[in-house]
């Protein structure tokens, strides 16, 4: 290889590269020879892992997946037995929990401990995006660690709720229930909705002006005795909440009330039956209910 | 400027620099024989014997507990030493156990050298295990030498073959009995066979075997000599009265070969036999002084006194000794030896003082273990009537190898109400008992409701939970938390 151009340095002996930088030149010793083995095995290596691993991706003919490997390694397929082995693993207990009824599943500490980190999890995937971690709710979505329930806070109440949701229109057995917008569709003026609003507040003991709030008991009596009761202590049965507490799902602040009374508040939950699996559902039931306010 | 010259070819090319690169050379050590070849074969025996049999013992425990006396139960997350059971909780033992053997090896070293790397260290037992194999198919030093040297005979093929076939079962016995201490070793040792054990135990059998041929067999003194930190920290570690595997030059030199009608007049009593170098598995001469590759196996003593009793000199001219008594003694005075010095002291006080620690600690070990968690969303929650109630979870490790009920009691928050979720709500609102599996970690979800008074942001909640039984008592604070004021 050597020829007249090669350039040796003086010190060494070395063949250079024959660059300089800034009068400094770099010697051309050899790579070492473990280097160049262990470079040589990689590259052999990559060859076999090519062949017999999933590798080339997006080549003509494969229908935009990639080489299969002769191995037939999928990390698919491996997820999808993976998860079926999971939910073998799971059936035994899951089917305890199908067979138990949510009081026995309750106390069973085993099967509770079983509930609630199915339940926990389940919670997390689905229900804390509204309802926040642990239950703890915010406006619009019900706080589901106190002992305030619109609907029903039983351990079959909650299970009924997660299973066919609230003003869930394709859900024949959801909760159903619908406030009129008094404001929006003109039934009361806006008079009429301040005195409203006025009485309202008297319930919960808050300071209110007597004439208004006296003009606003007489609409109160005619439009909303019927859902929210005469006492203003609500009615489960359509879920009408509870005036009279300091719980207010949508702000107890004045313009809240006047806002409610205005565009009425029908929120909604989905169902989850059929999206969830059934052990999942009474896990979650016995979840909710444990985060402290079951009844 | 230019440091490197532009002429085609230099005048020194040719002349090559010297080379920075020594390349190993073969060492065949020769077999010795004496008091410390004699300790070190019984050593062997010893440290094999216990690494081959511990996994078989069998010590009970009771229903469903492994009833393996040594056992890393990676599945069951416990560590179990004859009568010590480590959780993954009590992790801080095994710090203590490693300090313990920092500081016994920090001792030894102080006293007598690296007694360790000579005598007992796994590179060292197998090392010389593998050697003894190589003996007995290849002959002694003369004899292997001669064999590498020779061309290929079936004879010598099959002396190679049947060496490295013992090394490679010895090798895969020994990752074999690895994987005998992280499964029940009767039922591994059946599957394992069977082809039914779980992918790890075939692959650290195999890794282990890897290991022991090559480390054992290829790479030997290379291995104490450029991969082991240890020569370089004990350099820390010893100290003039340290005991080292030491040349006593005082009385060796001057060395020379010994002629027949000579005496020991006027000359030292080496007489450059080279039995010493012959000997060494690290290929060194200890006449050169103390060096990082030394192990100090001690088998030049042996080599030494040997050749000493046939020229009718007294043994000891390679001895356990110190660089600074040889010195003494070469300018006429009486060296002193100290074992006891403030280090060796400090060590020994300090094993004392840890090995104390971990067997109190042991000794008074709870039988449960007790964690509360509070809940951090939502932090508390303000109820109808204006109470507040705050929730946690309850974990707790019961280590006790029966069922048991535990009693649950809290205190520190005026009227509290106490309820633990599945179980009856307690009529004096304060005590609940839990039923606490056997040997296992039980959860639980407990929640605490104080009646609606003025209250700090923050009051300390304690939680006492006790076996009736044994009276053992743990005592957790948790926060209990409201709206008001911080």
């Amino acid at each position: 290889m050597s020829d007249e151009n090669t350039e040796y340095d003086p010190h060494s002996g070395v063949e250079t590269t024959g660059h300089s930088w800034d009068g400094i030149k770099e010697l051309n010793n050899p790579l070492p020879r473990w280097w160049l083995i262990v470079w040589y095995a990689t590259i052999f290596w990559a060859v076999i892992y090519m062949i017999l691993m999933p590798a080339w991706p997006a080549l003509p003919g494969l229908g935009g997946t990639n080489t299969p490997g002769l191995l037939g390694k999928s990390d698919r397929a491996e997820v999808t037995k993976e998860v079926s082995a999971m939910r073998t693993e799971r059936g035994v207990a899951s089917q305890k929990l199908m067979s138990a009824s949510l009081v026995e599943i309750q106390n069973d500490l085993n099967l509770q401990q079983f509930a609630m980190a199915m339940g926990e999890s389940a919670f997390g995937d689905n229900c804390a995006t509204c309802h926040g971690s642990g239950g703890r709710g915010a406006k619009g979505y019900p706080m589901l660690a106190d002992d305030v329930w619109l609907w029903d806070g039983t351990l079959d109440g909650i299970e009924q709720t997660i299973r066919h949701g609230i003003r869930h229109d394709s859900d024949d057995l959801t909760r159903m229930s619908a406030m009129p917008a008094f404001g929006r569709d003109n039934l009361l003026t806006s008079t009429q909705i301040d005195d409203l609003v006025q009485h309202v507040l008297s319930f919960s003991d808050r300071q209110s002006n007597a004439d208004s709030a006296a003009r606003g008991s007489v609409l109160f009596a005619s439009q909303c005795v019927s859902c929210h009761g005469a006492d203003a202590k609500g009615s489960r049965l359509v879920g009408a909440p509870n005036l009279t507490d300091a719980e207010w799902l949508f702000g107890g602040e004045p313009a809240d009330i006047r806002a409610t009374v205005t565009n009425a508040r029908n929120a909604h939950m989905p169902a989850w039956q059929g999206r969830l699996d059934d052990p999942t559902v009474k896990a979650l039931a016995v979840y909710v209910h444990s985060l402290g306010g079951g009844e | 400027m230019n440091l490197i010259s532009n002429t085609a070819k230099p005048a020194n090319k040719g002349q090559q620099p010297p080379s920075l690169y020594e390349g190993r050379k073969q060492i065949y050590p020769k077999l010795a024989h004496g008091k410390f070849r004699m300790v070190k074969w019984i050593v062997m025996a010893c440290t094999l014997g216990i690494y081959y049999a511990l996994p078989w013992i069998r010590w009970q425990r009771g229903e469903g507990i492994p009833d393996q006396a040594v056992l890393a139960d990676f599945a069951g997350e416990k560590f179990y030493f004859f009568f010590i059971e480590i959780w993954p909780q009590e992790i801080y033992y095994l710090a203590g156990l490693l300090i313990l053997a920092a500081l016994g090896l920090f001792l030894v070293t102080s006293l007598i050298g690296r007694a360790w790397c000579g005598y007992t260290c796994p590179q060292t037992v197998w090392t010389d295990l593998y050697i003894w194999v190589e003996r007995a198919f290849e002959g002694d030093r003369a004899a292997r030498m001669r064999l590498d040297k020779a061309p290929w005979t079936l004879n010598k093929a099959a002396r190679k073959i049947g060496k490295h076939l013992v090394w490679l079962l010895i090798a895969f016995l020994t990752g074999g009995a690895l994987i005998l201490y992280w499964h029940d070793a009767p039922t591994i040792a059946r599957t394992f066979f069977k082809g039914e054990a779980p992918l790890t135990a075939y692959f650290f059998a195999g890794i282990l075997t890897f290991t022991t041929y090559f480390l054992a067999g290829w790479m030997r003194e290379q291995v104490c000599t450029y991969m082991c930190p240890w020569p370089r920290i004990q350099g820390a570690l010893t100290d003039d009265y340290a005991l080292n595997v030491t040349y006593r030059y005082d009385r060796g030199e001057p060395r020379g070969a010994l002629h027949k009608d000579q005496g020991f007049e006027g000359r030292g009593d080496c007489i450059d036999c080279k039995q010493c170098v012959q000997v060494c598995p690290m290929g060194i001469d200890i006449r050169d002084g103390a060096q990082l590759e030394c192990i100090h196996c001690a088998l030049c003593i042996d080599a030494c006194d040997d050749i000493m009793k046939r020229v009718d000199r007294p043994t000891g001219l390679i001895a356990y000794d110190t660089d600074v008594a040889v010195a003494t003694r070469a300018a006429g005075g009486t060296p002193k030896y100290k074992l006891l010095r403030a280090r060796t002291i400090l060590y020994g006080v300090l094993m004392i003082a840890i090995s104390a620690l971990i067997l109190v600690g042991l000794a008074q070990k709870p039988t449960f273990q007790v964690s509360v968690l509070k809940d951090r969303s939502p932090p508390f929650v303000q109820l109808a009537d204006g109470s507040v109630r705050n929730g946690y979870t309850l974990k707790i490790v019961n280590k006790a190898t029966i069922a048991r009920n535990a009693e649950i009691s809290i205190s520190g928050l005026d009227g509290a109400q106490l309820q633990i979720i599945g179980l009856a709500q307690p009529e004096n609102g304060m005590e609940v008992q839990l039923p606490l599996e056997q040997y296992g970690v039980d959860r639980f979800r407990m929640l605490v409701t104080a009646p609606p008074t003025e209250r700090p942001h923050r009051t300390s909640l304690v939680i006492t939970i006790q076996d009736p039984e044994t009276g053992e008592t743990h005592t957790s604070t948790a926060a209990f938390v409201t709206a008001g004021a911080k």
